[in-house]
């Protein structure tokens, strides 16, 4: 069983069709002791750095320990941000911190017409194995929708660049996030959160 | 490299694709989960479902559209049509909307865009403005087009942005079903004004139009419906077409 967390970050209803298209065994738990008997938690969100601040001790020490005891863990988005220590967007805000670093606002070009929010399909450059990239190749473009992004770290598994390069995909052990959203991004997001799920099984 | 979106618009009346000419005489073009279907298969990047006639009847209907189409593809999916309150931007969203698209009551009341950007985040809120030419400038209609709403496209485009919209969807009414190209020079005024993307509409009837769109209208996205509904161009031929004119395209 995955845990999907709902903290009020955007709907759910994406994530939840492609999990249910791709079989997976998920609950939204109500309590964050759930998350302990998960095979796997994901923490969705679209939005604002700030919601994350639904995400309260109880949460975050649940979610926190699951992933010290080895349960993968999946940040997508919003989510993914949460993973690292912080963001510019909602300074007074902390990240769970499971990775060193801190989300920052994208710079945009306006001489090359690049704008922020970054909204399209961008290709994934990939900088070494993953196992959240299996069966896909390098160059393979998925679909974003953001203002903010995470820096590339040794964690950085792909890097995406509009004007700046940023972390699209992390993974260390069992800690994974994707600033995409693979629920939104055709067979090869399919292909991302199936690999997460074969992680997770 | 960021790519150009291609958009496939489906509006619908009663569960069924229609299309019109400068929003009027209707005709019929098929089911829009078939159609959804179709598009997914030859790379589409979104899809939008604009409900095009938005009685308290449809509404239901709508929800059963939006539904079936979701369960055929896994991309944006924009709804749009009659979105007159957060009740009813809720629902197409529960329904399976990654976006709603707000016109008429954008205007009516701005601070809906506001309301629903922190609700489901400003990527969530399309702001649709239907506008046309006149007296050097580009008048902005609402009520499907029938009513002048005394308001500069442009400058509209700037106050939906600052009021919280994440994109802005823009049609041509002197284009629309016309075939004769997008209007570039309106498309490029609204995208300089703005720093969120500017989806172009209105207009398309050959791959040059999009390759016309996407330089000397500085789209970001473009949008089409009746070049798609009837097989006139297939999305993958077009985006080959724009890939070997320099034009970034997902492939």
């Amino acid at each position: 069983m995955i845990a999907l967390v709902d903290y009020g970050a955007g709907n759910l209803t994406s994530v939840r069709k492609a999990l249910t298209a791709l079989g997976a065994d998920f609950v939204v738990p109500s309590a964050p002791e759930e998350c302990h008997r998960a095979r796997g938690v994901i923490v969705p969100g679209v939005g604002h750095f700030g919601a994350t601040a639904n995400l309260d001790d109880p949460w975050r020490q649940a979610i926190g320990s699951a992933a010290a005891s080895g349960t993968p863990l999946f940040g997508i988005c919003v989510g993914m941000q949460w993973l690292f220590e912080g963001s510019d967007e909602a300074p007074a805000v902390a990240g769970l911190g499971a990775i060193a670093g801190r989300i920052a606002r994208l710079a945009g070009d306006a001489d090359q017409r690049l704008k922020v929010p970054h909204v399209g399909w961008n290709s994934l450059e990939f900088r070494g194995a993953a196992r959240l990239l299996r069966g896909l190749n390098s160059g393979a473009q998925v679909y974003f929708t953001h203002s903010y992004a995470a820096p590339v770290t040794t964690e950085c598994v792909a890097a995406t660049t509009h004007a700046n390069t940023f972390s699209s995909v992390v993974e260390r052990d069992n800690i994974f996030g994707v600033q995409f959203h693979p629920e939104k991004s055709g067979d090869a997001g399919l292909a991302i959160l199936r690999n997460f799920l074969e992680v997770c099984a | 490299m960021l790519t150009k979106r291609i958009i496939a618009c489906m509006d619908v009346r009663d569960g069924q694709v229609v299309k019109g000419v400068q929003f009027q005489q209707l005709r019929h073009a098929g089911d829009p989960a078939a159609l959804a279907r179709r598009y997914n298969v030859e790379g589409i990047d979104e899809v939008v479902v604009l409900d095009i006639t938005a009685t308290l009847e449809s509404r239901q209907a709508l929800a059963r559209t939006i539904h079936a189409v979701a369960q055929e593809i896994f991309l944006p999916l924009t709804v749009g049509g009659g979105i007159r309150s957060e009740d009813d931007a809720a629902a197409a969203i529960d329904a399976g909307a990654d976006k709603v698209s707000l016109n008429t009551a954008a205007l009516r009341q701005p601070d809906l865009i506001t309301t629903l950007a922190r609700r489901y985040g400003s990527q969530a809120v399309i702001c649709a403005i239907d506008a046309k030419r006149r007296d050097g400038g580009f008048a902005v209609y609402v009520r499907s087009g029938t009513t002048d709403a005394a308001r500069d496209a442009v400058a509209w485009a700037r106050e939906a942005e600052s009021r919280g919209a994440g994109e802005i969807l823009l049609t041509s009414m002197d284009r629309d079903g016309t075939k004769a190209g997008f209007d570039c020079e309106m498309t490029a005024a609204v995208s300089d004004a703005v720093d969120i993307p500017v989806i172009a509409s209105g207009g398309a009837g050959s791959v040059d139009h999009f390759a016309d769109v996407f330089t000397r209208g500085h789209a970001d996205a473009a949008l089409a419906a009746s070049i798609f509904h009837y097989a006139e161009s297939s999305v993958s031929e077009l985006k080959r077409h724009l890939q070997a004119h320099g034009i970034p395209v997902r492939l």
